[in-house]
């Protein structure tokens, strides 16, 4: 296993060389930083945005072998070079990233147990009725798009504040991560923090990376693992019904979810565009929105180049969770 | 005077001298709802089991055996309707609770199942599966469970117990497998096992070890069994009394014994008649039942048997007969048929009742002698060799696997050449590396006189024509998109052969294989097991083969139906003077169809002979050991028999022991020979040699042949 997972590092490695690669040429090549100082009134002398575009490693009148060398050497050393607005891309997405962990983790976790166990009891259920609703309210969450569900679950928010007769002082907040000006580390602080996440995080746990999808896959399996033999000798054994399905049955059909689960832990900190968007968190799913609004090459070719390595990461520790979830992988 | 009496009850017990049942079983009946309506798989049985005793159930696939059982055990989903009754030790076990039936479950009542691979969990180790059955009911605390799980696994004969019991079940082979299950079942020392085919998916030497192993299950536990299987060899060794099952009812139960001598209903008698014996030689005649169980969606009224029983009246189509005593037998021996009381009076037996196809005469050129006939299929020293390689993505060979390790025969003109050993041992990579006709990693492989290294593409082509396979899974081999007409036709477009001639030629081969030329335009699904295994012989036939390659090519189906397949073989090799490569794991079918017997043990042919010599003379242990597991369909015989039971498993092909390969289960290596002896045994590999034995054409790859009967 140890050797096995070395000869997957080595090629992993490879593949994210490949990706920052690919990652830099298409920042570069379809953002044109140039054109933010074309509309300014008075406009900046040529030379002086050339300047400053050189300064940032932006410049197009540079050959792009070149630019690339210079950011390559950068990223060499740990360096994402810097932002349109000259700030530092480490610093910037170093912030950023926590912000979106911070606003995925429960969430995600939320939304996955939901998903696994609505999916295994649907699968159980088959047919009956608390399945079929389970189906209709994971097909109807899956069609609707993350805008319009956190453009919803939002003004359901708002709705909530107004009943409740909260509108001045709200529990539900709707925008950021904090009040501004509270101590993060007082009661208050964290009980204003979690009036910030409460929103969001229901979007993400119902949503497409949460109970929508988990449950869908997660039923699929449990049905394929229902029919076995090993789930009658469980009960021949003198398991009650439900420890042999959860002990025997659910166990073996989390395998096939192996996958998901780990695409889903790695991610965490690439965050949720949609859901940063709407509710105001400063993440980074929005930092890469806006850096490609922003005609922002580095920070748009960092965020590529670090969620290509979180992707390949995950694919690493896909094969880790399989192993340990299953021993007949572990074998081989 | 005979005259059938009401039974007092229950199947066969009544005169049981006062024992209480462990089990009593009243008029248990299952119905499914399904698509088609409602399919009642059981119909109304009745049995007792009495403390410590082996019931055995015999049937055809679909007779519901396994349904009546799984609805006693209360493991049946929920889609089935269970009426009747069960008591077991005096309690009612339809209707209980989950929580209360799963109190019995696993202790006083326990269950094995046939495929052990499925029936584990893949995901805990053999002893924690093991353990959490004894925690479930002795509330033992987890290590000394644990401890107890290695005692058992020891009990059962796994070696290595303690080392063994952190091991996976995909880590075990099948037999070992089926001794965890039985582990599992006596763990909390159970009044009742009921053990469902529990060596049905196993070599017939690993099912002599696991029967062994129930043996001593049931006298470490005193438990009494109830043996569901369709092997009426396997019955008649291990089970007391016995009841058979059609269409979802006991059509016959009694003493072993009796039922086995005196069958008193057509439907027994036919099953007893229709399997091949190892013990009757090649002539014998085999009773095949025409036609296929019912469907159990719509029964019609009347004995469900009639449709196929040649002693069916009128009265048969009209009432279902009931299972009734027969006075002049056995207390106990009852049957369900109109004409019992008949058969019982005039002592019928199968042959009275069903045709028995005589074995054909042998055409003119297969009564030469042997040595006059041409050679069709030469095979001298062939080796198959697979790399092994290392798993990921970089594969790298890590040495090879020698499947076939120089195996020679040869097959003459009308002549049945039958290939034998356990799974495993190379069998059908031999065969396909005779149907890939290319060359071999060594060794020659000759057909027709030609050889297969020297043919042009233009040659192996023709060649194809006269050498031609049927495989075990009839349905798997037929396309299932294409009516049988197209499936008959396809090998006679690709080899030219003009349209008008083909559509003779497709009813012709429809009726030479016993099928009805209209049914050429029906598609595969409509026919039963046994009609697509003669679609798939006709469609080797097509193109008037001289060699036919049989590949298991009765073991899927139903004994009763087998022996129709296996009288159709016999007829069209005397017809068309065919020879056959004949590979089959059971030994009774053929004994019943080859000529010739060649015994392979890993990649290596140990003996090889005339049948008559292989199978009256065995010289080679193997062969012997091979010969005395098979199960013989006669309780009388196989009580007397003294068997030769091989230990462990099937060596890797990846890494064969030393000298001769047999010798890590070989009986007369570990029990005859001084360490002098031995040596020769463990340093220099036997080769087929006739020098010790009596026939001239029989061969043994031993150093120390010593020919023994053994059946
Ligand atoms: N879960 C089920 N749903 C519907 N029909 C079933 C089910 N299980 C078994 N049957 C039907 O019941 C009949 C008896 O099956 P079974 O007891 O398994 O036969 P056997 O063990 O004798 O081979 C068959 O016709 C089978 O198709
Ligand atoms: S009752 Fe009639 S049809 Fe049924 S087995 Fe007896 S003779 Fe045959
Ligand atoms: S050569 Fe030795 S080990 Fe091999 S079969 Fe003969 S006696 Fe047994
Ligand atoms: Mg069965």
């Amino acid at each position: 296993m140890g050797k096995f997972l070395l000869h997957r590092v080595g090629y992993l490695v490879l593949l994210a060389m490949v990706a920052t690669v690919v990652a830099y040429l298409l920042a570069a090549t379809q953002l044109h930083p140039r054109s933010r100082y074309e509309g300014r009134n008075p406009a900046p002398a040529e030379a002086v945005v050339d300047q400053r575009l050189t300064e940032l490693n932006m410049n197009d009148k540079t050959p792009l072998v070149e630019r690339f060398g210079t950011w390559a050497k950068g990223v060499a050393h740990g360096d994402l070079g810097k932002t349109v607005d000259g700030e530092s891309v480490n610093t910037e997405m170093s912030r950023r990233m926590w912000v979106s962990l911070r606003l995925m983790l429960i969430g995600s976790i939320l939304g996955t147990l939901l998903g696994v166990v609505a999916g295994a009891y649907g699968a159980i259920k088959q047919r009956k009725w608390s399945d079929q609703t389970l189906t209709v309210i994971s097909f109807v969450l899956l069609s609707v798009p993350t805008v319009v569900l956190a453009v919803l679950v939002k003004n359901a928010g708002i709705w909530f504040n107004q009943v409740s007769g909260n509108e001045s002082t709200p529990l539900l907040f709707t925008t950021g991560e904090i009040t501004p000006g509270m101590d993060t580390w007082s009661w208050a602080g964290i009980g204003d923090r979690v009036g910030h996440l409460v929103l969001p995080t229901i979007v993400l746990a119902i949503g497409v990376n949460g109970f929508a999808f988990y449950s869908r896959y997660q039923r699929n399996s449990m049905l394929d693992v229902l029919g076995s033999d090993f789930l009658r000798t469980a009960q021949a054994k003198g398991l009650r019904r439900w420890s042999a399905l959860t002990r025997h049955g659910l166990r073996t059909a989390l395998i096939p979810m192996a996958t998901f689960f780990s695409y889903q832990f790695a991610l965490l900190f690439v965050g949720a565009t949609f859901t940063e968007k709407i509710f105001g968190w400063h993440g980074m799913g929005e930092y890469f929105v806006d850096s490609i609004t922003k005609n922002d090459t580095n920070s748009t070719a960092g965020v590529t180049l670090f969620v290509a390595v979180l992707v390949l990461i995950a694919g690493l520790l896909s094969d880790v969770v399989y192993a340990a979830l299953d021993p007949r992988v572990r074998a081989s | 005077m005979v005259a059938p009496v009401p039974a007092p009850g229950p199947a066969g017990s009544r005169e049981s001298d006062g024992v209480e049942p462990l089990l009593r079983v009243e008029d248990l009946s299952v119905t499914f709802r399904s698509g088609a309506g409602p399919v009642t798989a059981v119909r109304g049985i009745s049995y007792d089991v009495r403390p410590g005793e082996v019931l055995g159930i015999v049937g055809e696939s679909g007779s519901g055996k396994s349904v009546s059982s799984l609805a006693v055990m209360g493991l049946l989903p929920g889609t089935a309707t269970i009426t009747g009754s069960a008591t077991f030790q005096g309690r009612q076990l339809l209707g209980l609770g989950d929580k209360q039936i799963s109190r019995i479950r696993g202790s006083r009542l326990a269950m094995v199942f046939q495929d052990p691979l499925s029936a584990l969990t893949p995901v805990y180790t053999v002893g924690d599966q093991i353990a959490e059955t004894i925690r479930v009911h002795q509330g033992l605390r987890r290590d000394a469970a644990r401890e107890r799980a290695i005692e058992l696994l020891d009990l059962v004969g796994i070696p290595n117990p303690r080392q063994r019991s952190k091991s996976f079940p995909h880590e075990f082979s099948g037999g070992m497998r089926q001794r965890v299950m039985i582990a599992m079942a006596i763990a909390n020392d159970p009044a009742l096992i009921i053990a469902d085919e529990p060596t049905t998916a196993l070599d017939v030497t690993i099912q002599a070890q696991i029967l062994e192993v129930l043996q001593t299950a049931r006298e470490v536990t005193g438990a009494a069994i109830i043996m569901i299987t369709h092997d009426l060899g396997v019955i008649a060794g291990f089970a007391d009394r016995m009841m058979v099952m059609y269409a979802g009812r006991v059509v016959e139960s009694g003493v072993v014994e009796t039922v086995y001598q005196q069958p008193r209903m057509p439907y027994t008698m036919g099953l007893l008649g229709s399997i091949p014996r190892l013990d009757a030689g090649e002539r014998q005649a085999l009773t095949p039942i025409e036609g296929v169980p019912p469907s159990m969606v719509s029964l019609p009224v009347g004995c469900p048997f009639a449709p196929r029983c040649p002693m069916r009246i009128d009265s048969c189509e009209q009432t279902e007969p009931a299972l009734l005593g027969v006075v002049s037998d056995d207390a106990g021996h009852l049957a369900a048929c109109h004409r019992s009381e008949e058969i019982a009076r005039d002592g019928l037996t199968n042959t009275d009742v069903f045709v028995a196809t005589t074995v054909p005469e042998a055409p003119p050129a297969a009564r030469l002698p042997r040595e006059q006939r041409p050679v069709v299929l030469e095979v001298r020293d062939l080796v198959k060799e697979y790399p092994l390689t290392t798993g990921g993505l970089l594969r790298r060979k890590a040495g090879s696997l020698q499947a076939v390790a120089g195996v020679s025969f040869d097959i003459r003109e009308g002549e049945t050449l039958g290939l034998v050993g356990e799974s495993g041992c190379g069998k059908t990579t031999t065969i396909m590396e005779i149907l890939e006709l290319a060359k071999p990693t060594s060794g020659t492989i000759a057909v027709l006189g030609k050889d297969t290294a020297a043919m042009s593409g233009k040659e192996r082509f023709a060649i194809r024509r006269d050498l031609q396979v049927v495989f075990q899974d009839p349905m798997a081999s037929l396309d299932p998109r294409l009516p049988v007409s197209d499936i008959l036709a396809e090998p006679m477009i690709t080899h030219g052969v003009p349209a008008a001639e083909r559509d003779r030629r497709i009813r012709d081969l429809l009726r030479l294989v016993g099928l009805r030329p209209e049914h050429a335009d029906r598609y595969p699904a409509k026919f039963s097991g046994g009609q697509r295994q003669r679609i798939g012989i006709a469609r080797a036939l097509a193109l008037e083969p001289k060699v036919l390659v049989l590949d298991e090519p009765v073991s899927a189906l139903d004994v009763s139906i087998q022996a129709g397949v296996i009288n159709l073989l016999d007829r069209l090799k005397a017809e068309l003077g065919l020879s056959y490569l004949f590979v089959a794991h059971d030994l009774s079918v053929v004994r019943h169809i080859a000529d010739r017997v060649a015994v392979m043990y890993l990649g290596r042919i140990v003996e090889i002979g005339t049948a008559d010599q292989v199978f009256e003379n065995p010289t080679h242990p193997y062969t012997q050991a091979l010969l005395s597991a098979i199960p013989l369909p006669d309780p009388v015989k196989e009580r007397s028999r003294r068997r030769i039971l091989l230990t462990g498993d099937l060596p890797s092909a990846a890494n064969p022991p030393s000298g001769c390969r047999f010798r890590t289960r070989c009986s007369t290596f570990a029990h005859q020979l001084d360490d002098d002896r031995r040596r020769r045994c463990l340093d220099e590999s036997p080769e087929l040699t006739g020098a010790e034995t009596t026939g001239e054409d029989h061969e043994v790859a031993c150093h120390y042949p010593a020919p023994a009967a053994v059946i």
